[in-house]
């Protein structure tokens, strides 16, 4: 209820145990939030999530939770996306046909290109290129390892909202943030050190 | 680049740690599960895989509360199978904390869940376990239900099948060569990475950190160990060392954070 703790967003898939876990590890006090009217009560939100883009985006509609989250945004609360959390604020996708996303973020969701020698979900330790300071990485070497499962990765319209990139037969999005929206494509929760650090990061962050 | 894994595998039978050899299991290596996973964290492993072999269907409870309690340490991937047929447990072990799942005599039995799953969860949370044993003659075919159940297939046909099902990755293992000590079945694990376009993880022999270039070499994206990490200290480090100074690419130990440690 109180305004420090953190809301993780429930809404049918994903492992939210594990963001829950990793927040207690950095000391974090958090909340499985599924009931959309409560959402405002929080000044900080986790939109995590694995599955499919198409029955993620038809959850949350159903509950009311992408209006909610919605409103939270706008009122500047922080918003992360985890996963299939950062492709949902994308403005479509591809996966499984055309679906519309939240759209805050000017970007596409695309598999990626059949390749040989690139297996495709991604899956794995990869590392990140950093392309400017922002308190998310802080504290980050530069080249940091962090752990990726995924088949569809982000294309931002505007290169000035991707935070770090990652090489997989090309340079793809691995973080994107623009004011108080930011996502990550890899899981900081199975990141080990550096994924805390980056939740760490996200949640001692003091907005004004 | 993306890394080559290095994945700790935890058998368990009845709730305890067991050594595997040859599929059976008398020697007890850890009570608590919980212990062996902390040394896994803190010695660099890439993954963790856990599954429970108990010969009964009962022990599924008590599988899936030690999920739970690993997963509360656990700031890697966890793996969980054995007992996965049907959706209810598989949903249990993902709420307990479990990443992906890990199917094997589904494939074979089941194959309709293993494709409800995938489309539910995702292909990459479909981990197929295939379980390799030679015939009389040498000839390699699969087997399921703890190594109980013989099926006249390759193993390179067995793994397209799961592909197709949905599973995102393929865990081999080789009944003669578990616990056996002199490396994986490196011929079969080259032809099922030569047929799947998804990364196969090697399992199954290593006794030496060679054994786990060798792998690698077979086409493996992922190299994974069992009893072999239990016995020496800092055994997955060690591993580590060894693989990166065979020119293979791994996660880098201990990346120094430039501020304290955190939490």
């Amino acid at each position: 209820m109180s305004l420090s703790k953190i809301a993780i967003i429930d809404y049918g898939m994903g492992n939210l145990r594990s963001v829950q876990n990793a927040l207690i590890q950095i000391g974090a006090a958090s909340e499985i939030v599924s009931q959309p009217e409560t959402v405002y009560k929080y000044s900080k939100i986790i939109l995590p999530g694995v599955g499919a883009f198409n029955e993620a985006v038809a959850n949350l509609n159903r509950l009311g939770m992408t209006e909610a989250l919605t409103e939270a945004k706008d009122s500047g609360v922080s918003v992360l996306g985890i996963c299939l959390g950062m492709q949902l604020m994308c403005r479509s996708s591809e996966e499984d046909g055309f679906h519309q996303g939240f759209g805050w973020i000017d970007a596409s969701v695309q598999r990626f290109p059949d390749q040989a020698e690139i297996k495709v979900p991604h899956i794995g330790w990869n590392d990140l290129t950093l392309r400017y300071p922002h308190y998310l990485v802080a504290g980050l070497p530069i080249h940091p390892d962090v752990y990726f499962v995924h088949s569809y990765r982000v294309k931002c319209a505007d290169p000035t909202d991707v935070l770090a990139t990652c090489n997989y037969g090309e340079d793809f999005t691995a973080m994107f943030a623009r004011e108080n929206v930011m996502g990550i494509q890899f899981h900081p929760e199975k990141s080990q050190d550096i994924g805390l650090r980056i939740l760490k990061n996200f949640v001692e962050h003091v907005t004004c | 680049m993306l890394k080559k894994r290095l994945i700790a595998v935890l058998i368990l039978r009845d709730g305890k740690v067991v050594q595997s050899v040859r599929f059976k299991h008398t020697n007890v290596i850890h009570y608590d599960a919980v212990h062996a996973m902390e040394a896994f964290n803190k010695w660099a492993v890439d993954e963790i895989v856990i599954l429970n072999v108990s010969r009964e269907s009962a022990s599924r409870d008590e599988f899936a509360d030690i999920v739970a309690r690993i997963s509360s340490q656990c700031f890697v991937p966890l793996a969980a199978g054995g007992w996965i047929d049907n959706e209810d447990y598989a949903q249990k072990l993902l709420r307990s904390g479990a990443d992906k799942l890990v199917i094997n005599t589904a494939l074979a039995d089941a194959p309709a869940l293993v494709s409800r799953l995938a489309l539910r969860y995702g292909q990459q949370c479909i981990v197929a376990s295939m379980d390799v044993k030679r015939d009389a003659s040498g000839w390699p075919q699969i087997a399921v239900d703890r190594g109980s159940r013989i099926i006249d297939v390759a193993p390179e046909v067995w793994a397209r099948k799961a592909v197709a099902l949905g599973a995102g990755e393929i865990l081999f293992n080789s009944i003669d060569h578990d616990g056996a000590r002199k490396g994986y079945d490196i011929e079969s694990i080259r032809k099922v990475c030569e047929a799947v376009p998804v990364p196969v993880i090697a399992f199954g022999g290593v006794f030496t950190w060679d054994h786990l270039v060798e792998g690698i070499n077979a086409g493996a994206s992922a190299v994974a160990a069992a009893n072999q990490f239990h016995y020496t200290e800092q055994s997955t480090r060690k591993a580590k060392t060894h693989l990166a100074k065979a020119g293979v690419l791994v996660r880098q130990q201990g990346q120094s954070l430039s501020t304290a440690k955190i939490a």
